[in-house]
């Protein structure tokens, strides 16, 4: 029994994912807008800065532009399950299947965005990372966390009347702990640090997300239900 | 006596000021009698954290309950929880500005503290954009739950992580190593309980006087 229902829990959130997917392929609300909007903030900041040499600036410039593209994409997570349309997701899926399902859409959106960002960072901006694999964990990492968080958030604020405005208030404060250790993961791959001086720092990020992940799924049920 | 408890936190908050004033403290370079500032400025983190998880508490009721009095008892511990916070932040401060020079330097301690001031008004405004009662006591628990957890990662966990000029961390003494002789403890343990007491009572107070209003708005 327990297992069927694994497996149903596991379907729903494939075919939820899917929806979104395709959804997104269809109308490419999200993803066009993200990227134009990665695009034109590196290039502004490729005029203003011209080369970076710095990596504290490097660093600090790549997690606010990502922060903000990603605030920018999920902040209409649930936009389409927020009005008539509630009662037939309601209705058709389990809660814990449609927060899973909106996390890993994020979590893939974020992944596409961080990607995009880091090759136009190191095309106009120059890479002065000089342990780049690492980086590479690091940044998916911090990534994935601030999409989780992004994700409960507009969750929460989907059910009031400032979706917008809240979202950002309400993640911002709590966001900031991922944020703050993938930044100092960052400078240390920066400055060439192997495995053994980061791992703290990596080790906490991938405990922050099984936190966040872990939460969400405890508590969204009780949102959704309002 | 059904209220034993006030009385003992009046007579606790009386001699944590009487006793705080008087009794004599070992001179430490820099901090010389600023060190008395202990018995104030410590124990209001202590008492707002205590606040802020009983809020949760009660948060975690409220959700598994239905129950609209744990939701009020929830926003009104936040509410005396804010006002130790504000009061914990104006009183290091201070301290702050006589041993570091300066009212406000850029620490992990430091930045922690504001940012718990972030979470806590951002409930509060999250609090004033909803009107339906059921669905704000709901949803209010649910970002009182997911955002205490994360705020205990980050005062617990990123500090002990990073250097800081704040005692206790990254090589710096903690007060309990060997600043805090015996007669600090006499006064600074007192205090603690005294001041966490006061904002139990304070948030009590908040409780009823919410209730009444309710209650008159039917």
């Amino acid at each position: 029994m327990q297992k069927i229902r694994k497996i149903a829990l596991t379907k729903e959130i494939i075919q939820l994912l899917k929806k979104d997917i395709l959804v997104e392929l269809r109308q490419k609300a999200a993803l066009n807008g993200i990227l134009l909007y990665v695009v034109s903030t590196v290039f502004v900041a490729y005029l203003i800065f011209a080369s970076l040499e710095e990596l504290s600036t490097w660093v600090a410039l790549l997690w606010i532009v990502l922060l903000f593209a990603s605030t920018n994409a999920s902040i209409n997570s649930f936009r389409k399950e927020a009005g008539r349309e509630f009662f037939y997701y309601y209705s058709i899926a389990k809660p814990q299947a449609i927060i899973l399902s909106k996390m890993l859409f994020n979590a893939i959106l974020q992944t596409i965005i961080a990607a995009l960002t880091l090759l136009l960072f190191n095309l106009l901006l120059g890479n002065p990372m000089e342990n780049n694999s690492l980086f590479y964990l690091v940044l998916f990492l911090g990534s994935l966390g601030i999409s989780t968080i992004l994700t409960l958030s507009s969750a929460i604020a989907s059910k009031t009347n400032n979706n917008a405005t809240l979202t950002a208030i309400l993640s911002f404060p709590i966001m900031l702990p991922t944020l703050l250790t993938a930044i100092k993961a960052s400078m240390l791959c920066g400055l060439g640090f192997a495995w053994e001086d980061c791992q703290v720092y990596i080790v906490t990020l991938g405990l922050l997300n099984i936190v966040i992940v872990m939460l969400s799924y405890l508590l969204f049920p009780y949102l959704w239900r309002s | 006596m059904r209220n034993w408890w006030k009385a003992l936190t009046i007579l606790l908050l009386f001699y944590t000021l009487i006793g705080g004033l008087l009794i004599p403290v070992p001179k430490q370079v820099i901090l010389y009698e600023s060190i008395r500032n202990l018995y104030f400025h410590v124990p209001m983190w202590f008492s707002m954290i205590f606040l802020f998880f009983m809020s949760v508490v009660y948060s975690v009721k409220g959700l598994s309950s239905n129950d609209l009095t744990h939701d009020t008892k929830a926003k009104e511990l936040v509410n005396a929880g804010i006002i130790f916070g504000v009061l914990g932040t104006i009183t290091g401060s201070i301290w702050a500005k006589y041993t570091w020079g300066a009212w406000w330097v850029n620490d992990v301690k430091l930045n922690g503290s504001a940012i718990t001031m972030l979470i806590y008004l951002a409930y509060v405004v999250l609090r004033g954009s909803l009107d339906d009662e059921q669905k704000r006591a709901r949803i209010a628990g649910v970002y009182n739950i997911f955002a205490f957890v994360l705020l205990l990662v980050f005062i617990g966990i990123l500090p002990r992580m990073t250097d800081s000029l704040h005692p206790g961390n990254g090589g710096n003494p903690g007060f309990n190593n060997y600043d805090l002789d015996n007669n600090m403890k006499l006064v600074f343990y007192p205090a603690v309980v005294g001041w966490i007491l006061l904002g139990w009572w304070i948030a009590s107070i908040r409780i009823r006087i919410s209730k009444l209003n309710q209650k008159l708005d039917e």
